[in-house]
């Protein structure tokens, strides 16, 4: 970190700083524009200065009104599409991303690697590879904000957000919570672990024991009654999760969705507003019943019906 | 009563001014005067700027350290929540318009008071009684939300008095809503023979495009506040997400009050300023039509950006592009507004009495707030930025570096009008140097802090930001120091300072046509407009030395 700079430890942190001086530039060069004109102003046609007034030259007309207001247009269009379109590229995380679940609360980090080992208020990543973060909150609005990767995306209870980064330097980074959430905002915070990848390997297998996310996940399906339904023996008319996720699914109402994570959550928590075409909407709604971990691992399990179960190594 | 052209003198009222025309308690409470109205306002708003003023110095003190020694968490987040709620709904939004804007819009086109004389009292009294409803909830414990409420924090998790904040707010809105109604309906109707609306001052002008914001987002807020409401007292779930709810439809709702919101806050400032560098430039306008549009534009446009407060927030990344889009729009008619303020300077005689130190500040200050909004609108720079202290001192620059020297250009340009007193001179200038550079230590190292990533409503920190923190605190103080100078010598003038003439600045615009003050009906009779404004000299020439009204200095009757 510089006295001006923060470290630049992603590649999007590299893409944003380039954005920033151009920015600081133009800014620096309007500021000195306009300081010069109202400073030479000032001194040469203070009160009772030799300057020449008279008349006023033809120039200072409505021309001049119009040259600078389409100059200003023009600018700041084109900063516009130079900036978005630097944006558009890095909107969707790269297919081969590593995926880490983030549970925000007040006020604690807790992190979860697709092996299912937990960190709390710690996250460790390995160098250069993607690292995709879906994040979820169990109470309030919390932002996960990494100023060294130039990376913030709010946290929102009841929806999944999510963000990526390609760390490109080692060290221990700030993760602050940036959305104000109550009395110990200012404490959330925590450490993004940048190492490299076969130490993040090594790191990570000599974490405790958990069960994989999926394997839990299907302990929770069984723990919970989703079983009597939707297992392969069960006499209930209940959609059959083999192969769902990723899918389109058709719905009652004539929509089609894609059962993704959202879709799934929305499913379990809120099932009569998404109801699957050819089923009766009879499924209670697991509000209050399922915790934010038990959702985030029944969601794995699923999406390892469809053979989909990410492998981190 | 007669009409007579304003291109000679009015003849000047003999009946007593409107400070002379009563000294009972029940004369000022009970008034339908707009200008003493406005007087209330100023001592409502000035009462709580310092209030604010107060909380904010605490904060400060208190990030001096990065542990944050002085203060705990919890009385931390209700001191930064109470400088933000009382400074923007109590202060920053009625301000000029209140003050100014009341005393000055049926002088500058000739009326004799607002349409709506009972309203605008019934005004003043609903911004009291909201403000005593915030009031409220700090004395019996204070709100830890944040001014922006943001749900489900508010609605759900905090356990402070949000119901009474949000009604205090929810009251003082019905204010704004009714002053703008009282102003759009003074501006159509009253204004005197002659006065077109090409011939309008440029006050008037943003005054008016302020009623039109304040008329029309003024209601979202309200709603939302109510949402809030009910979802606390009623547990009705609008925004509670285990209920099918949206915590960000409030931030929507809210944004799209409290962006244009910004907007009542800044138009004002930009009115004050174009009267007042005119006149101590002695230059008429450059671009005068341009200048109209431009206030115009921003009001129209600003009402569609809303979406660049949540570009993090979880919203739909194309939703992002458009409003970053327009967004870098809406800086092109401020731009334009800067650029002809500095043009009207050209071939000027410029005098730098305490008025127009105060507005060439706000033109520096202005300008890098609207500079840094670019930053702000370009969307990696803003993932890096937002709610972090580079926001804070963005919105201050504007708010604080714009608005509130805009406040006090006006306060010593129309003192004299307002007070019949003169100032010491001497004192306004150092008070306006001293603010300028104590703002700008303030401010300036929060733009660097936010780029390395610091957060707002941090309470303690990492030691790395100390060293900017505490020259932000120091800069505060400064600041402080600043503001509670013009309180000393205004009150000062009002007993031993000089009287002041029908004219002092030698201005041009009706309201120093009358006497200083005005009395009662503001006009000896109904005046006729000829002109346009600002004919500080012959068109197309500039003026001359020693020429007629080259100087800011005027008659002594």
């Amino acid at each position: 970190m510089s006295v001006f700079m923060p470290e630049a430890a992603s590649a999007q942190a590299v893409q944003t700083d380039q954005i920033y001086y151009v920015l600081l530039a133009l800014s620096g060069a309007v500021i000195v524009l306009v300081g010069a004109l109202l400073l030479i102003f000032s001194i040469r046609y203070r009160r009772g200065s030799k300057a020449k007034r008279g008349a006023l030259p033809p120039i200072m007309s409505k021309e001049f009104e119009i040259g600078w207001t389409s100059a200003t247009l023009f600018l700041a269009l084109f900063i516009f599409w130079w900036v978005s379109s630097s944006q558009l590229s890095a909107l969707v995380a790269p297919k081969n991303a590593l995926e880490i679940h983030v549970v925000a609360k007040q006020w604690m980090w807790k992190t979860q690697h697709s092996n299912g080992a937990r960190e709390i208020n710690e996250l460790h990543v390995p160098l250069d590879k993607p690292v995709r973060l879906i994040m979820t909150s169990e109470d309030v609005i919390h932002s996960f904000f990494v100023p060294a990767f130039r990376m913030k995306k709010d946290v929102l209870p009841g929806r999944y957000t999510e963000t990526w980064f390609r760390a490109t330097k080692l060290g221990v980074f700030h993760l602050f919570c940036a959305e104000y959430c109550g009395s110990e905002h200012s404490r959330m915070t925590g450490r993004i672990v940048v190492m490299q990848a076969d130490g993040y390997a090594r790191w990570l297998a000599a974490q405790p024991e958990g069960d994989g996310l999926a394997k839990a996940g299907e302990a929770v399906f069984r723990a919970r009654g989703c079983s009597g339904c939707h297992s392969e023996a069960s006499k209930v008319h209940a959609p059959n999760l083999n192969g769902l996720y990723g899918r389109k699914v058709q719905l009652a109402d004539g929509r089609t969705v894609t059962a993704d994570e959202a879709y799934l959550r929305d499913s379990m928590l809120l099932p009569r507003r998404d109801v699957a075409a050819g089923f009766e909407p009879i499924m209670p709604s697991y509000a209050g019943i399922l915790t934010d971990g038990e959702i985030i691992s029944l969601t794995a399990y699923i999406r390892s019906l469809s053979g989909k179960e990410d492998n981190p190594q | 009563m007669t009409d007579v052209a304003i291109n000679g003198e009015l003849p000047l009222p003999r009946e007593p001014s409107y400070l002379g025309a009563g000294h009972t308690v029940a004369s000022w409470l009970g008034t339908t005067d707009h200008k003493r109205i406005a007087i209330l306002y100023a001592a409502t708003i000035t009462f709580f700027f310092f209030l604010g003023g107060i909380a904010i110095s605490l904060v400060r003190l208190d990030l001096f350290t990065p542990a944050g020694d002085l203060l705990s968490d919890d009385t931390y987040n209700k001191l930064f929540t109470f400088h933000g709620v009382v400074m923007v709904w109590f202060f920053m939004v009625p301000s000029i318009p209140g003050t100014f804007g009341n005393f000055l819009l049926p002088l500058m086109i000739g009326a004799r008071d607002v349409a709506f004389p009972r309203l605008n009292l019934f005004s003043w009294y609903l911004f009291l009684a909201g403000g005593f409803c915030t009031l409220y909830a700090l004395i019996a414990g204070g709100v830890d939300t944040g001014w922006t409420f943001y749900t489900p924090f508010s609605t759900m998790f905090s356990n402070t008095h949000v119901v009474a904040a949000a009604l205090g707010v929810f009251i003082a809105g019905f204010s704004s809503i009714a002053t703008g109604v009282n102003f759009i309906a003074t501006t159509h109707m009253l204004r005197a023979p002659g006065m077109k609306w090409f011939r309008l001052p440029l006050f008037v002008w943003a005054i008016y495009a302020t009623s039109l914001v304040m008329v029309l987002a003024t209601p979202v807020l309200a709603v939302t506040l109510l949402l809030v409401i009910a979802e606390r007292w009623l547990h009705l779930p609008i925004f509670n997400p285990d209920f099918g709810g949206d915590p960000l439809l409030f931030q929507h709702l809210f944004w799209f009050y409290s962006h244009p919101a910004v907007y009542i806050m800044v138009l004002p400032a930009m009115g004050v300023v174009s009267e007042v560098i005119t006149c101590f430039a002695r230059r008429r306008v450059f671009g005068y039509d341009f200048m109209v549009y431009a206030m115009v534009g921003i009001a129209v446009i600003g009402f569609f950006v809303w979406g660049h407060h949540m570009f993090v927030s979880g919203q739909s990344p194309y939703a992002s592009i458009v409003f970053s889009f327009l967004s870098f729009i809406v800086a092109v008619p401020s731009a334009i507004k800067v650029f002809n303020w500095t043009a009207t300077l050209y071939r000027g005689q410029i005098g730098f009495e305490a008025p127009m130190l105060y507005a060439l500040g706000f033109l520096g200050l202005f300008t890098i707030g609207g500079l840094t909004g670019l930053f702000l609108a370009s969307i990696p720079v803003d993932i890096q930025v937002t709610d972090t202290y580079f926001v804070v001192a963005h919105f201050h620059y504007i708010m604080v570096g714009g608005t509130v020297s805009a406040y006090f250009a006006g306060l010593h340009y129309w003192w004299p009008k307002i007070t019949g007193r003169l100032y010491p001179d001497i004192w306004a200038r150092f008070a306006a140097i001293l603010m300028f550079f104590g703002f700008n230590f303030t401010f300036f190292p929060q733009f660097i802090v936010g780029y390395l990533g610091m957060p707002r409503r941090y309470h303690v920190y990492p030691p790395e930001f100390q060293v900017y923190n505490v020259m932000s605190s120091a800069g505060a103080f400064v600041l402080a120091a600043a503001y509670l100078l013009p309180p000393l010598y205004l009150t000062w003038s009002l007993i031993w300072g000089a009287r002041a003439s029908r004219n002092p600045w030698n201005a041009t615009g009706l309201e120093w046509k009358t006497s200083s003050p005005p009395p009662r009906e503001n006009f000896a009779v109904v005046p006729h407009v000829e002109e346009a404004p600002y004919q500080y000299h012959p068109e197309g020439v500039a003026p001359e030395h020693g020429g007629e009204n080259y100087r800011a200095q005027g008659d002594q009757t």
